[in-house]
């Protein structure tokens, strides 16, 4: 690990400034930030300790009726909070599908939004790789490759968005707030990461400067609470990344859904929220007809970018069984293995 | 560069000044502070074995820079048993074999320790399983390990019922 300064601000203003110097880098718990420093991938000159500021650590049902989380609230305090997780039991599941117990426990809820992709050129700093060292090439085209994007890729990068919670919070349409040098601003998280193109070294619409002060879900994203899943297809059932998973929210009135919130994991270079798979379920009877269209619309513009072809037909059974365990309502409890395929399925939930 | 920072470990106040901000809360104990109970596997917060108590709470200290942790309480496999009784958790190891080798065992403790604290488990094997992922144990002493946290579990909470009584 590289020689850093420490500096440890009082307030948003000060670390605002502070991380204005070229170099600097947020520190959260470090979950991620650390372990990039430890393998020399990232090497920032000043670390900007945000984990003493006041105000950043709470979950607040704000007068509108939307939901405010603090960027430091822990993700495992948010996923067992009581009335969060009652609120929007997909995004609980899917923080309880990420990491350790010991991770969830440090890791916090904006550094989980600024968590890099955990593709393995990307982490080794011998290979070439464009998000790293931009312009030095990727070898991830070309070499060991089942892992990354069918979805949103180009040829300067196909690295996955590593994030469950993202996924939940992309689907109810989650709303970002920023501090930075030039005064508050929100982004949709839609529009909040940005495709790679050929600068896939900028992630984020975040300028310099700029921090994560708090993540909001609107005051509409509850009224999907009583069916909503999150399921993640991985290579362990439990402590593994995602090589595809959905977060599926219905709105179902009089047998007839009316409205659906989707969002994919795993398979794109950012959280993918699907628009077009949820206008096909507007109108429709729940049912496995309803849900392989809407998973065939989801991936229409998907491809290989490398041997990992696999994940269009995986991400669209991962899909259509999210939403058939959707329809079939949100579980009282969260289950034994949150989002695992492993995991008993509700009644008339049939494989697909 | 000096950098202070207080830190309560196993109950004990301890002023700490570090001269580098690169140690993590595992260096510092192992270290300087000479707690080597809470191991080094790692070092990338994949494997669990530097398992340790922040304020309560199970975290991988490998992945902790401790000058940001000023100010917390911390407890470590050493802080465990009190006037030489072994703790409920640690007893229950001995008693279901819950290790071969036993390097990753002060993690699994530390880790079984907070996910009791967490009560989200309940008696379910499976939950237990699925809580304490983050701990590998290379020698495979995983049945061992979960029926000893079920076993630590049930006692603790006994425990505690007859406390309320």
């Amino acid at each position: 690990m590289n020689r850093f300064e420490y500096v440890r601000p009082t307030s948003i203003a000060e670390a605002v400034a502070a991380a204005g110097e070229p170099g600097s880098a947020y520190l959260g718990a470090g979950t991620n930030l650390l372990d990039l420093m430890k393998g020399g991938v990232t090497q920032p000159s000043r670390l900007v300790d945000l984990t003493h500021l006041p105000d950043l650590g709470q979950i607040e049902q704000l007068p509108d009726g939307s939901t405010r989380i603090g960027a430091l609230v822990k993700n495992a305090a948010l996923a067992h909070d009581p009335a969060f997780a009652e609120a929007f039991p997909a995004v609980a599941e899917a923080l309880l599908s990420g990491a350790s117990a010991q991770l969830r426990n440090a890791a916090t809820v904006g550094g989980n939004l600024m968590q890099r992709t955990r593709c393995a050129y990307f982490t080794d700093p011998a290979s070439a790789c464009n998000k790293r060292a931009p312009g030095s090439g990727c070898d991830a085209i070309g070499g060991e490759n089942r892992a990354h994007a069918v979805l949103g890729w180009s040829d300067h990068c196909i690295a996955v968005h590593p994030s469950d919670f993202c996924v939940a919070l992309t689907a109810l349409g989650a709303i970002v707030e920023i501090e930075g040098p030039a005064g508050r601003r929100e982004v949709a998280m839609t529009d909040f990461y940005l495709l790679p193109g050929d600068t896939p070294e900028k992630e984020t619409v975040l300028d310099a400067g700029e921090m994560i002060v708090a993540v909001r879900l609107p005051a509409e994203a509850a009224a999907f609470a009583g069916n909503q899943r999150y399921l993640k297809g991985r290579e362990r059932t439990s402590y593994a990344f995602a090589l595809a998973s959905a977060a599926a929210a219905l709105k179902i009135e009089n047998g007839l859904i009316v409205e659906a919130r989707l969002a994919l994991g795993g398979v794109a270079t950012k959280p993918w929220r699907v628009q077009a798979a949820e206008a096909v379920l507007a109108g429709a009877a729940p049912g496995k007809e309803a849900f392989e269209k809407a998973a065939e619309v989801a991936f229409a513009e998907a491809k290989p970018s490398g041997d990992n072809a696999y994940k269009i037909a995986l991400g669209k059974r991962v899909l259509a069984r999210a939403l058939m365990m959707a329809a079939a309502g949100t579980p009282e409890r969260m289950p034994a293995l949150p989002a695992s395929p492993f995991a008993p399925l509700p009644e008339g939930v049939v494989n697909v | 560069m000096n950098l202070s920072l207080t830190l309560t470990i196993n109950g004990e106040q301890r002023e700490i000044v570090l001269d580098d901000p690169r140690v993590t809360l595992l260096d510092l104990l192992r270290e300087r502070l000479h707690l080597t109970g809470a191991k080094k596997g790692c070092d990338r917060g994949q494997c669990g074995a530097c398992t340790i108590l922040v304020d309560g709470q199970r975290i991988n200290s490998c992945l902790a820079l401790a000058i940001s942790y000023d100010g917390s309480a911390i407890t470590t496999i050493e802080g465990l048993a009190e006037n030489g009784a072994l703790h409920p958790v640690q007893q229950a190891f001995i008693d279901h074999d819950g290790f071969q080798c036993g390097f990753c065992t002060p993690g699994q403790i530390m880790s079984a320790v907070g996910l009791i604290a967490e009560a989200q488990a309940d008696g379910d094997a499976e939950r237990i399983r699925e809580a304490m992922s983050g701990n590998i144990c290379r020698c495979g002493a995983y049945q061992g390990i979960t029926e000893a946290v079920l076993d630590a579990q049930a006692k603790i909470s006994t425990g505690k019922e007859r406390d309320a009584a």
